[in-house]
């Protein structure tokens, strides 16, 4: 019987041939932690009675969530991992460098074939490049500095092969909400997604890293796609480590298979209070907006950065908007102020934030007031996220917030992309 | 073990956001702290109600959201003996075992707000003593037995000197 990417990947770590179900003990190839649950590994490796970093080179710790640090109370955890760090010789990522997740890619720790934690549920963002990247808590990322290892259970997988052309003004992140309005918030929890077809061939890195972002939105463990040439050239020039990538056999055996044509489908957002409550732009366009945020492991990158920037180029944002930008790394921000996109957001009156995770998870940068509704292009919507449960969110593509910033409203970010 | 409380009913869904909020984790690791807080945004009388060994009873997909260990650590400090639910987010599943608190998974439809509850973690039943029933709950893993019988995965290490899989 032939095997999936992620029998193939777990088992190449575990030093033999797995199968979906089976429990295994497997080597880790990179491991990440952040601010909100880096401090806490520490602690539980300090419950450790012996013992030190087994492999300090294959560990990041990134200061992205609440950075720079707003309270004093914050400044103590950050000081407890720049200690840790230093003590081991690890890798910090500090204030600045931006979202976790996409340091891990422009730094190249999370490569094709390679399997990889990190102490945050969005760690499956790096299966876009074919690696297998799943999402722990705090003690099992202990346990995998202590030991270089951790226990997986191999998981079963759903095939999702997606064709079909986007139009214009719709982007990666509508097929993303598409798939979790479909699938439902806990519609493949335990497995793994592979996904395929000629609409994620066509999508550039960007692009897909948004779609594998939203699989922990639908439970599942990792959202695996293989590597291609647009792959592989990201990865030129950013690692002398050797680059494996990992193809699911013709007859690899799956729990279940979908097929999606988009070349239909409309903007998409997820209204308030869950991901899965996906409906096309047409049913929520008009709703007013207080703020409206560009950004995180979800769309924060260029390719985001560059479709926000198209639709408010030469226009204002509202005046009853406060509209924010955080670049997803420094590397991309560096990126976007030579491109002219940075100045392009402030002409529009927008603000730019640090890399970092900004106002997504409701640490500093943008808490919402009672009553607001904001449009975001994060991953999350649930009551209280962004630091107020009295506030709402939506969540869209980077074009649906840009069109909705500048009018005041959820607007349909179609009108701006016809040629 | 025997476990013996009072149930607290919530929803499918319950995300660990809802459970401690961003706001409150990131600023400090005193976890007595934070379970003051625990369950706020879904139901702020929660933390003064629950009483020591009483039992969160959900449905679907409790735990979704982040990977964050302060959920269930919040959930332990505030007393919680266990949460009951139908399914469980996987991270969160595995954070609670970790952290030797019990995710019990079983049919949890029949157990309404209040009901008196017997938990047997050995033979996998509970009883709901208010309604008279007896629930089958489905076994855990062996892996996480095992972890949870130490009291979580650090003193399971610490003990064994290995990780949970022979
Ligand atoms: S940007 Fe948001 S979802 Fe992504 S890692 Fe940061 S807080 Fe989490």
């Amino acid at each position: 019987m032939g095997k999936t990417i992620s029998e193939k990947i777990l088992g190449a770590h575990a030093g033999g041939d797995v199968s979906a179900g089976d429990i295994v003990i497997a080597e880790l190839d990179y491991m990440m932690a952040q601010d909100g649950t880096a401090p806490l590994a520490v602690r539980s490796f300090d419950g450790f009675k012996e013992g030190k970093v087994a492999n300090p080179g294959r560990v990041a710790f990134c200061i992205d969530h609440s950075a720079p640090s707003p309270l004093k109370s914050v400044s103590d955890l950050h000081a407890i991992m720049r200690t840790f760090t230093g003590r081991y010789g690890l890798e910090l990522n500090d204030i600045g460098s931006g979202v976790c997740h996409q340091v891990m890619l422009d730094r190249a720790h999370a490569l094709p074939g390679s399997l990889v934690i990190g102490a945050d549920s969005h760690t499956c963002t790096y299966g876009a490049v074919n690696a297998f990247a799943t999402g722990v808590g705090s003690t099992d990322f202990a346990v995998g500095m202590l030991t270089g290892n951790l226990w997986f259970r191999v998981p079963e997988t759903i095939k999702i092969t997606i064709g079909g052309k986007l139009g214009a003004g719709v982007f990666s992140k509508d097929i993303a909400l598409m798939l979790v309005g479909d699938i439902t918030a806990d519609g493949a929890t335990y497995q793994a997604l592979e996904l395929s077809g000629s609409a994620i061939s066509d999508l550039d890195l960007d692009g897909r890293l948004t779609i594998s972002n939203l699989a922990v939105e639908m439970g599942a463990k990792a959202g695996l796609m293989e590597a291609d040439e647009k792959t592989l050239e990201f990865f030129r020039g950013r690692t002398d480590r050797p680059i494996v990538p990992v193809t699911a056999d013709g007859d690899a055996e799956y729990a279940k298979e979908l097929q999606y044509d988009i070349s239909d489908l409309a903007p998409q957002v997820a209204k308030p209070h869950t991901v899965d409550n996906v409906v096309p732009v047409e049913e929520v366009e008009g709703t007013p907006i207080a703020q409206g945020l560009v950004g995180t492991c979800t769309n924060g990158r260029l390719a985001d950065l560059r479709a926000a920037a198209e639709v408010v180029k030469g226009a204002k944002v509202d005046t009853s908007v406060r509209m924010i930008v955080a670049p997803a790394s420094r590397e991309i921000m560096i990126k976007a102020v030579r491109e002219g996109l940075i100045e392009t957001f402030l002409e529009a009156g927008a603000t730019v934030v640090p890399p970092g995770c900004a106002c997504c998870v409701g640490t500093h940068q943008g808490v919402p007031s009672d009553g607001e509704n904001v449009i975001s292009t994060a991953n999350r919507n649930f009551k209280g996220r962004m630091g107020n449960g009295e506030a709402f969110i939506y969540l869209a593509s980077p074009a649906t917030v840009a069109a909705s910033c500048l009018e005041g409203r959820i607007a349909d970010p179609r009108k701006h992309f016809e040629s | 073990m025997i476990l013996k409380g009072k149930a607290h009913r919530f929803g499918d869904d319950v995300n660990t956001d809802y459970i401690i909020s961003g706001r409150y984790k990131f600023k400090t690791l005193d976890m007595k702290e934070l379970a003051t807080h625990v369950m706020e945004d879904l139901d702020p009388g929660f933390y003064s109600r629950v009483e020591e060994g009483d039992f969160i009873v959900a449905g679907s997909n409790f735990g979704c959201g982040s990977s964050r260990e302060q959920a269930p650590l919040a959930i332990k400090y505030a007393g919680v003996s266990a949460v009951i639910s139908e399914s469980f987010a996987r991270i969160y599943f595995r954070n609670s075992i970790n952290n030797g608190l019990p995710s019990i998974v079983c049919d949890s439809s029949g157990i309404e707000d209040g009901d008196e509850l017997e938990v047997d973690l050995e033979n996998g039943t509970i009883k709901d003593l208010t309604r008279g029933t007896e629930i089958e709950t489905s076994p855990l893993p062996k892996v996480m037995l095992d972890i949870l019988n130490e009291g979580g995965l650090v003193p399971f290490i610490n003990k064994h000197g290995r990780l949970p899989v022979e």
